[in-house]
């Protein structure tokens, strides 16, 4: 398989069929990211919600793997870490601030965590919080895809470096090869499960060589590149969603923040590590790189990040003054009818 | 599968294998529906071979039905008759909401029984009175169900009058036949394979306390599985575990002296 | 067989001795045997379930003789008999787990095959694949946690265990830790009815190593000799604190599943014809006839001592007595059984 790290070219862009517009919209897509996120840690800190999650560092590689998913025919089947994704395939902030105000009119009505999103419309599968639990869904999901006989259609399937250590994971990997399912499952490998970091994770720091073992082709990607990350997702989801089968895709990344609010990471690695890697920071890089290729210009880019600031801002005032949901909403939807064990 | 639109039925070998799948079963189909509020869904039925009295050992014997029926968000069936399986297949099927489908291994090959033809549906959460009575009611399901019913028959040698409730499903679970039957009978026996403590029984009996406590001639009884992890393969051991219409003869006979 | 050197006509025995080439030989009739008796004992309604080997034998005989009694450790599965035999279960051991009688070292309590002898590091085990895997680890674990060295633990399992989560989450922890910890495959391309290729997409289990961050290999485990070269040198790894390795042995599952299994529903009587030429037994017997290890008549006499110790095992298990109903209430906890304290 053709995916290899590939350095931003400096000479020439290789864009690998990006226009420019849709180049632009990546680059949106990580700055919306960003000020999403911000916005959930600053309103935690204001005292406004009990808990934020942030993926700063995984922008790259979402809003790639995002431009690479067909709308209203793929199906993505994400983790708690993937607000870029779930922004790249359609999710409006405002629909993110609803979930991280918990707000009646979120999708599920106020009742998971903070990005743990839910999209009927746009083919998102819910979210859990059990590490690798989404896996044998996606699975299915491209069971059923399978077995309808429907073509030109692929799951979109993401997971941490720790989520590789279930036995979940194995299974849904193992399932899927065997049947040559639809399916391509992207590992964002930020080098960090919480404060377990990579080399107690895995005997050896690569996922993608897990592959051939399964007998599925695996590849690596610059996961700060969002580009790369587009031309890896996008080749292996067209190789599913032509009867090719599946492919493990693993985009390297870092988590440059705490692993959530909660989270305090200086106790277990060091501020002076996370500042070297912030050199790679992927927002800013690819930021110069459109300014340095002429994609967009000083102003431009200025206007694209007061848009997503106001944007940012009248999601949040929306969904703040949104009510919450009925404390009788408890009961609702434990099944399609009644929530008591006992009939009458 | 069935949150994309297919009605998977899966099949577990033997109930003693259904750990691994556990987080599936639990923390994952039972919540789907919940945490998305309705916007996916589960609709998914597992059958599974349960129960012991076939030398299975401590891996082929148990019941699991005490580890899943405390979950909000599953439904759980275990019919014990032929037309009943059908039925309650069906409608199994046909639901919209994640089902464990229990079958008990030994009724296999013990029990026979007419199954109409055609297409039709039980519905969940709905009991059957086996066998009317006046002096005592029994709650059952699965092998048990059986033995309780032949124990019955011969208390009606004995003129004596027992009623016995077939369950069919354990989550969600008929109050209401229960209810009226203590109402009539005053009594109350549980038997159930399962073991005792925490088991299907303990609910029951706790439900009929609250509801009709002074209805009650004489305490609730559960003749239940001992506490011990499971029936060893060894012929004595196993038939230690496993009680006998004997054994629910003189329960029930116990029950409607007292 | 990969044993004899084609060149040079001589027997590559990877400093195995003349004894102990006719002890593996020797393990590999009893296995035999032991399994017959077991499904003899099914058909004359004795007892009421049994499991053969058969297709195991070299494998296990070869993977036991790297073992080392008094250090190691074995987590087995239930097919294999050979290896039990092999570290030191008696046959009068195994007909008392068959018969389930009160003797036998768990009681009567599991299926037959379920063997456990704390005395030969043989730890317990159940009927639920994998599930054992974790246990094997820990063990490891504990042997790396007290610093202890020349000790590695041996965990075995089937081609369809390889699917399970239990198993994965094994090999990564023993390779994340760098357990002294030996995962052997018996790769007999069939879990009950299902066939190797819808257990994996490609058919080298050995190849998952790899992704794990250990070696692996392949051997071919209808010989004794290269199966024991293979396991001792990943059990020496292991013992001298280099880690684990996945070792693939490939054979061939000649009976049905178990006694409750017909595997003419799922593959015909001819595949499985033509795979008994490859079988293990009469292969080695005829290799150690041609090098002078064992003589014909040596050979029928082993085979005579087989028999009789498998016939006295049984005359002698079968005279014993079930355990009593009420030991069905001992050992749920270190005291009493009751949930309720008064
Ligand atoms: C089964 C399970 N075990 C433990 C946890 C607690 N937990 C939450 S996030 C996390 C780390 C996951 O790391 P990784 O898969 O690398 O994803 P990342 O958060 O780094 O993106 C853990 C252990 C969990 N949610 N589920
Ligand atoms: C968790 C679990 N699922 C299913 C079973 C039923 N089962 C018993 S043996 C077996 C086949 C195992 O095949 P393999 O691992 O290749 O070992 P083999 O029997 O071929 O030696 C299965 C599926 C089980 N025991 N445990
Ligand atoms: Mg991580
Ligand atoms: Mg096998």
């Amino acid at each position: 398989m053709a995916i290899k790290p590939e350095a931003q070219s400096k000479v020439s862009l290789e864009r690998h069929g990006l226009t420019d517009e849709q180049l632009v919209a990546i680059l949106r897509t990580m700055l919306m990211q960003r000020t999403l996120e911000n916005r959930g840690f600053q309103l935690n800190r204001q005292g406004k919600i009990p808990f934020a999650s942030a993926s700063e560092g995984h922008e790259a590689v979402q809003a790639g793997a995002a431009m690479a998913f067909e709308r209203g025919k793929d199906i993505l089947v994400p983790y708690y870490r993937d607000l870029g994704l779930a922004l790249g395939i359609g999710l409006t902030p405002y629909e993110v601030l609803l979930s991280l105000f918990a707000r009646a009119a979120d999708h599920s009505a106020g009742r998971q965590f903070p990005h743990h999103y839910a999209s009927r419309r746009l083919g998102l599968h819910t979210i859990s919080s059990i590490i690798a639990a989404q896996l044998p869904h996606a699975v299915g999901a491209a069971f059923a895809l399978q077995y309808s006989g429907e073509t030109g259609r692929a799951v979109l399937t993401t997971f941490g470096d720790g989520a590789t250590s279930e036995g979940e994971w194995h299974e849904s990997v193992n399932f899927a090869a065997v049947h040559t399912l639809p399916i391509v499952f992207l590992c964002e490998n930020n080098e960090w499960a919480i404060s377990t970091p990579l080399s107690k994770q895995m005997g050896q720091p690569d996922v993608f060589k897990r592959a051939e073992g399964y007998g599925l082709p695996g590849g690596v990607v610059d996961g700060m590149d969002p580009i790369a990350c587009y031309a890896a997702v996008g080749a292996a989801m067209q190789r599913a969603r032509s009867g090719g089968g599946p492919t493990l895709v693993e985009a390297k990344c870092y988590r440059f923040l705490s692993h959530t609010t909660d989270d305090d990471d200086r106790t277990y690695r060091s501020p002076d590590e996370v500042q070297a890697r912030r050199k790679d920071d992927p927002v800013p890089c690819f930021e110069r790189l459109l300014v340095e290729r002429a994609v967009l210009n000083a102003e431009q880019v200025e206007a694209l990040k007061r848009g997503v600031l106001e944007e940012t801002n009248d999601a949040t005032d929306r969904a703040e003054a949104m009510a919450y949901p009925d404390a009788a909403d408890l009961y609702e939807k434990v099944y399609a009818e009644g929530w008591e064990p006992w009939t009458v | 599968m069935a949150m994309e639109g297919l009605r998977p039925i899966a099949e577990i070998q033997f109930a003693d294998f259904i750990y691994p799948s556990f987080n599936q079963i639990v923390g994952e189909a039972a919540k789907i529906r919940y945490r998305s509020n309705g916007e996916y869904t589960c609709p998914l039925v597992i059958r599974t071979p349960y129960g012991g009295g076939v030398r299975g050992a401590l891996s082929h014997s148990v019941s699991i039905e005490a580890l899943f029926y405390h979950v909000p968000g599953l439904k759980i069936v275990a019919p014990s008759f032929p037309d009943d399986v059908k039925g309650l297949l069906n409608a199994a099927i046909d639901d919209p909401d994640p089902v464990l489908f229990l079958e008990h291994k030994k009724t296999y090959r013990l029990i026979k029984g007419e199954v109409p033809d055609g297409h039709y549906t039980i519905p969940l959460g709905k009991a059957n009175v086996r066998k009317a009575g006046t002096q005592l009611t029994v709650v059952s399901y699965g092998l048990y169900l059986h033995w309780a019913l032949e124990a019955a028959q011969r208390l009606q040698e004995e003129n004596v009058s027992v009623e016995v409730i077939d369950l069919r499903s354990i989550r969600p679970m008929d109050k209401t036949a229960i209810l009226t039957s203590v109402q009539k009978t005053r009594k109350l026996l549980i038997v159930h394979e399962d073991n005792k403590f925490g088991g299907i029984g303990a609910e029951i009996s706790a439900m009929v306390a609250e509801e009709a406590l002074f209805s009650l001639d004489s305490p609730i009884r559960r003749l239940c599985g001992p506490d011990v992890p499971s029936m060893g393969y060894a012929l004595p051991l196993e038939e230690e575990f496993m009680s006998s219409p004997a054994e629910m003869a003189d329960a029930m006979r116990a029950m409607v002296k007292f | 067989m990969a044993t004899t050197d084609l060149r040079t006509g001589s027997l590559e025995r990877h400093g195995l001795s003349d004894e102990q080439l006719r002890d593996m030989f020797r393990n590999m009739l009893l296995q035999r045997q032991l399994d017959n008796r077991g499904f003899q004992l099914n058909r004359q309604g004795k007892v009421p379930f049994a499991l053969g080997s058969e297709g195991h034998e070299a494998l296990q005989a070869g993977a036991a003789m790297a073992f080392n009694r008094g250090r190691d450790i074995l987590a087995p599965y239930y097919r294999d008999l050979g290896l039990c035999l092999g570290i030191g279960l008696s046959p009068f051991e195994i007909l008392l787990s068959i018969f389930a009688r009160a003797e036998d070292h768990n009681g009567g309590r599991q299926f037959p095959n379920h063997y456990s002898s704390k005395a030969a590091g043989l730890m317990s085990f159940s009927s639920i694949l994998a599930a054992h895997l974790p246990h094997a680890v820990g063990a490891a674990f504990a042997i790396a946690y007290r610093g202890e060295t020349g000790r590695a633990v041996l965990a075995t399992c089937g081609d369809g265990t390889t699917s399970e989560g239990e198993w994965h989450e094994s090999m990564n922890f023993a390779a994340v830790h760098k357990l002294p910890f030996v995962m052997l495959v018996e790769n007999n391309e069939w879990a009950i009815s299902t066939p190797l290729a819808k257990q994996m997409a490609q058919p080298e289990i050995w190849k998952r190593a790899a992704g794990y961050g250990m070696p692996g290999r392949r051997f071919n485990g209808f010989d004794p000799i290269e199966t024991y070269a293979a396991v001792k040198e990943a059990m020496d790894r292991a013992r001298a604190g280099e880690g684990p390795t996945l070792v693939e042995g490939t054979c061939y599952r000649y009976l049905a599943h178990s006694t409750d299994d017909n595997d003419l529903t799922y593959r015909t009587r001819e595949v499985v014809q033509e795979r008994r030429k490859d079988d293990p037994v009469p292969a080695f017997e005829a290799v150690l006839l041609e090098h002078g290890i064992v003589t014909p008549e040596g050979v029928a006499a082993m085979r005579k001592d087989v028999l009789r110790e498998t016939n006295e095992a049984t005359d002698a298990a079968e005279a014993l007595p079930y355990p009593e109903p009420t030991d069905l209430y001992k050992h749920v906890y270190e005291g009493a059984w009751e949930p309720w304290q008064s």
